[in-house]
């Protein structure tokens, strides 16, 4: 539904519901620290931001187009093919699990992996991530600088 | 059927794949579009953390990898929209097809 409603706001609501949903998901398989952060990025971040960038470009209220017939047949078409013959492999294939002694995916066990610099540590992508948000958070400012008139 | 596993969740986060990749076709509106990618990044996250769960129950890598993605749809998320409120202010529009001076 998030991606059939007319009315913008409305599909940012749906698009609100089903990331919950996810994180419904996430909180079922036992991934507590991912339904967090999944709750607090996506719900309390970017959703807000999206329904704030709707009410700035003042299009809350009044209807979107509907797209062109011709071209909603055609993604229509292929994205159900698509999604049938994934569903189909998917289908035959049986997943073998390695039955070795399961992590705890706690917080504990998690900022253990994440900061450490073994063999099997995260450090390295944590910090590419960390610039990559302190260029990004630039970049936004940057953008929305008004130029001198 | 009556024990949720790995293909369970394959089917789900396929379908929110594809629904995803549909509103990205047919929608011509910037911010419409942003909600369609994020939908794909989601699935695919959920990908990552099944076949954590299911298959590689002693590495914690998916979850790893489904962290950095949701930071990095973030800092994408917020971009876009900086550039889509610039294209505001220029164009007076959100729809992609008003947005062609760059095109020619």
């Amino acid at each position: 539904m998030a991606v059939k409603a007319r009315k913008i706001f409305r599909a940012a609501v749906f698009l609100l519901f089903s990331l919950i949903g996810i994180a419904g998901l996430y909180f079922y398989l036992n991934y507590e620290f991912l339904g967090a952060v999944q709750i607090v990025v996506y719900v309390g971040g970017i959703v807000v931001l999206i329904i704030f960038s709707i009410f700035l470009t003042a299009e809350s209220g009044s209807d979107m187009k509907k797209p062109a017939i011709g071209r909603a047949l055609a993604s229509g078409l292929a994205t159900a093919f698509a999604c049938a013959l994934t569903l189909w492999l998917i289908k035959g294939q049986s997943f073998q699990s390695n039955m070795n002694e399961t992590i705890e995916p706690s917080v504990r066990n998690i900022g253990r992996q994440m900061l450490s610099t073994t063999e099997h540590g995260y450090i390295l992508p944590f910090e590419v991530v960390s610039i990559l948000l302190l260029a990004a958070m630039i970049g936004c400012i940057v953008i929305a600088i008004k130029p001198k008139a | 059927m009556n024990e949720i596993g790995l293909t369970h969740i394959l089917v789900i986060s396929t379908s929110l794949f594809f629904i995803g990749v549909y509103g990205f076709l047919t929608r011509r509106n910037m911010i419409t579009m942003l909600m369609a990618i994020e939908l794909i990044l989601n699935s695919v996250n959920i990908n990552f953390v099944a076949f954590n769960k299911y298959l590689y129950a002693d590495k914690l890598d998916g979850l790893f990898f489904t962290v950095f993605i949701i930071a990095i749809a973030a800092a994408e998320a917020a971009l876009a929209i900086a550039i889509i409120i610039n294209l505001y202010r220029n164009y007076k529009s959100i729809d992609i097809n008003d947005a062609d001076s760059m095109k020619y």
